[in-house]
Parts: structure tokens; sequence; C-alpha cells
């Protein structure tokens, strides 16, 4: 399968009047068309580091990123951070507004994804009126009319209560799914990366390595936590981050 | 709610009685108050001539109204007052701006900032009065002064807190420091511009008293001064009185419409 993004050697610093602070070390991996891919690691590892390396916001001192031509990334942060001053529907707009390609065709598609993710009747709403999950699919929605080729999530789930945060992420990687899209998120949560992914990264501690990868050879489905398989990826997974 | 219970009957009166009761006190210091600043004046126990007596300070007050435009000098003030601090927080967002963009010029002014926000700007109005002239131009100019250094802080500081994500949130999506400002930074920090407003309202009438007292022909300055020169304390009194009834409707006014705005954007 065709690889859309490759990263290569890549090596990260941190410099501060106090010292060096080496966080990635020779990192390197391919993400294929279509796959969901977790990094996995313990915090403070790197990982969000990665990420912003992938989306170009920061530049590796060594090392290099691979895209496909053309390639355009859409990043998820930690929480959703709709802005209050604009309806929902304006905030899922931003990103058109700033490459200044507002069309209607732009808002159909957004207003469709807002149908297909049953947000309308709150389209037009300040986001303080959308509960923790709503905000996170507003805040997906806003990822997604861009049209990216592949979703960046650093840790989007890490805001929500347990209870919400089981539902969402099982309800944002499914969306993900349905839209087709290449996904690399970044998470300390094991079952959550076993829950969603195809593919498992492990992060070492800082400066971080590449520890192992596993391949999540289960359906994907909302069982995944209940197939027998889950605890086995899990303890491999936990003993790895040790 | 009507079927609420008596508990919750019972809270909201008492809520209510206390309001009362707070509202009553407050309204019977003031009454009291200048009761007794009368009783004290009537009976000669002060010296009217001195302390004047609230008889004293509306009788002039109405026959200024009619004679010598206090109407006019109320009006002036405030004008001089509204134009320093609307000028003083234009400004000020605009300079915050500017040294927001570059923290490298945001570092080599830093020290002048503290330096003129420490200078006590009431000492540089006669110098502002000989280089602006004899007219109301320096006394906005005052006002402006005595607060817009403060603005210029209280509005970078804001703007140097938003949220560091919201601002990478506008970098994923592929936006440049333009959008930053125009998307974030400035929405964001609607509440802390119109705190800034609150604060000078309050600064910039220290500015245009100043100013008036030093130039003006016009305004409640020109007439303390005026008063106390001539020893018409009640004039000086009614003008003290009217500065402070002003200067509450303003901040009120400004209060409203921060609470209108505020609730508009946030």
């Amino acid at each position: 399968m065709e690889y859309v993004f490759k990263a290569e050697n890549i090596s990260f610093s941190y410099y501060t009047l106090q010292g060096e602070q080496n966080v990635l070390k020779d990192i390197s991996f391919g993400i294929k068309q279509g796959e969901f891919v977790s990094i996995a690691g313990p915090s403070g590892c790197g990982k969000s580091t990665m990420l912003s390396i992938m989306a170009g916001l920061i530049k590796p001192q060594n090392g290099k990123t691979k895209t496909k031509d053309g390639l355009k990334t859409g990043y998820m942060l930690q929480q959703d951070y709709l802005f209050e001053w604009r309806s929902v529907f304006s905030n899922a707009l931003l990103g058109a507004e700033i490459k200044g390609t507002i069309t209607e065709e732009t808002k159909e598609y957004a207003k469709s994804l807002f149908e297909k993710y049953g947000l309308t009747e709150f389209m037009y709403k300040k986001p303080s009126a959308l509960s923790g999950g709503m905000r996170q699919r507003a805040a997906l929605i806003r990822t997604l009319v861009p049209k990216p080729d592949i979703l960046l999530l650093d840790e989007p789930f890490s805001a929500l209560d347990y209870q919400n945060r089981l539902n969402v992420s099982r309800e944002i990687s499914s969306i993900i799914k349905k839209e087709n899209k290449t996904a690399v998120m970044v998470t300390h949560d094991i079952s959550e990366a076993i829950s969603v992914s195809d593919r498992v990264i492990v992060f070492s501690k800082i400066p971080a390595v590449i520890k192992n990868e596993f391949e999540i050879d289960m359906p994907y489905d909302s069982l995944r936590r209940d197939n027998p398989k889950f605890t086995k990826y899990f303890n491999e997974i936990w003993k790895e981050l040790q | 709610m009507n079927d609420s219970s008596f508990n919750q009957r019972e809270f909201i009166r008492k809520i209510r009685l206390r309001k009362r009761t707070v509202l009553f006190f407050q309204c019977a210091i003031l009454v009291l108050f200048f009761a007794l600043w009368q009783f004290c004046a009537d009976m000669g126990i002060i010296d009217s001539f001195i302390f004047s007596s609230p008889k004293e300070i509306l009788f002039c007050a109405y026959s200024m109204i009619f004679t010598n435009s206090l109407i006019f000098h109320t009006f002036v003030t405030s004008a001089e007052t509204v134009a320093g601090f609307l000028i003083s927080t234009l400004l000020g967002t605009g300079i915050a701006v500017i040294l927001w963009q570059s923290s490298f010029l945001n570092e080599i002014f830093q020290p002048y900032l503290v330096v003129l926000n420490s200078v006590p700007k009431t000492a540089l109005a006669p110098i502002i009065i000989v280089w602006v002239g004899n007219n109301i131009n320096s006394i906005i100019v005052v006002a402006l002064l005595t607060s817009v250094v403060v603005s210029i802080l209280n509005i970078l500081s804001a703007f140097n807190e938003t949220d560091k994500n919201m601002i990478k949130l506008i970098y994923t999506l592929g936006g440049n420091k333009k959008d930053v400002l125009f998307k974030v930074v400035l929405p964001a920090n609607i509440p802390a511009v119109m705190n800034t407003l609150k604060v000078n309202t309050g600064l910039s009438f220290i500015g245009t008293i100043i100013g008036e007292m030093l130039v003006a022909k016009y305004g409640l300055g020109y007439l303390i001064i005026y008063g106390s020169q001539i020893f018409r304390l009640d004039m000086v009194m009614m003008s003290v009185i009217i500065l402070a009834i002003l200067s509450t409707v303003l901040y009120k006014g400004i209060v409203i419409l921060e609470n209108k705005i505020v609730s508009k954007v946030m």
C-alpha cells in the first residue's frame, strides 16, 4: 500500500537557557492511505511535538518528512477551542475563512456535515449551548471542512470525563472511518489507542525512540473492548511503556 | 415556577428583605449626612463661610443654572473626559497591537513604559499646556495622558495571555499572524478592552480636572478653582457634588455598555 506520509530519522530538541532538551531521537515511520494510527507513550514524551512536525507547525533539526504532493493536514487539539464569539457554524468555517475559500459549495459541505452528525439544530447557536461531546463533534467538523487528506489528533478526548470519553472517541473515530480519512492520533491512553486504531506506535520516554509497533488485528466495531485480544494487546503495550 | 416550595419562597423573601434593608441604610446615611451638615451650619457649630451648607449649595446650583450656565460647565467637563478616555482606549489598543506583534519592540519599550507609567501624569500637565496651548485640546491631551500608558500595559498583558492553543488552532488551519490578531487576539480580548475603558473613565476625569484647574475658562474644574479663589465655598462644594454624580453616571453607563457588548460577543 502507498504511504501518504513518511517520517525519516526525525530528531527534535527544545533549546532553553537552562540547556538543551532532546525530545525526539531518530524517529522513522510511515502512514498508509486510509490507516488509523495511534502514537502512544508516556506523558511528555514528545508525541505532540511529533504531531506538530507532521502538521508543519515546527521544523525538526534533523531528518525530514515526506508527503504525497499537495497533502492537506487537518489538526485537532486537546480541547475543542470553539470561539464563543462566533456561532458553531461560523466556527466550522474558520479554516475556509482563513484560506479565503468560503463559497456556497463549502457552506453546503459544512451544512451537510452538520446534518450527518446530528448538529443541524445547533448550527447557529453559541458553542456554550453544546454538550462536551457535541462540541468535540463540531470541532471535528471544523477540521473536516477544508477536506484534509490526513487528520492529526492530539489527545482529542483528554478534556472529557471518562463516560463521555468512551462515547465521544467511538463517535469521532467512526466519523473518521466513514469519511474514509487517514488519521494519526496521539494518546497516553492505551485502551483508547487499541479501540480505535489499525496500528499503534509506542514511543519511549524522552528522548523518544520508537519502542515497538503493533498491528491491531481486530474487526473495527464498537465491540473491540470486549474482544479477548483487547486484553492481550493492552498487556503487551503496557509492558512496552514500563 | 408557580409551584415553588415554601422554603424557596422564604429564601427569595429573605434576599429581597436584605436588599431593601441595605438600600434603606445607604439612603439614610446620605440624608443624615446632609441633615447633620445643615444642622451644624444653622446652629453655628461650623462656620458656613468655610464649610458652606446643603441649602447654600442648592441655592447656588439653582442660581447658576440660569445666570452662569452651569449645564454648559458640566457638559464641557463630560465632553473632555469622554474624548480623553475614548481616544486613550483606542490609542492604547493600537499601540498594544504594535507591541504584541513584535516581541522585539515590546522588549525594547518595556522599561520606557514602566517609567512612564510611574511618572505622575499631572506633573506633565503644565508642559502639555505650554506645548499644546491654552485651550480645550490641551485638557483632552492631559486627560488622555493620564490613562494611555496604563491602557497600553493592561491591554498588552491581556493580549499576551491569550490562550496559546487558540492561537495554535489558527496556525493549524493555515493562518498567519494577521489571522491570529483578527480572528483570536482582538475578539478574545474585547472584555479586557471594555474593562480598560472602565478604568480609564476615572483616570480621564483626574486629567480633565487638573487641566481645567490650570487653564480653562469653563468646566467643573474651573468652577472649583475659581470658587476657592473668591471664597465661594458653596460653588466649590456644588461642583464637587456634580462631579461625583457625573463620574458615577458615566461609570455606570460604561458598565451597562460593557455588559451588553460582552454578552453579545462572549
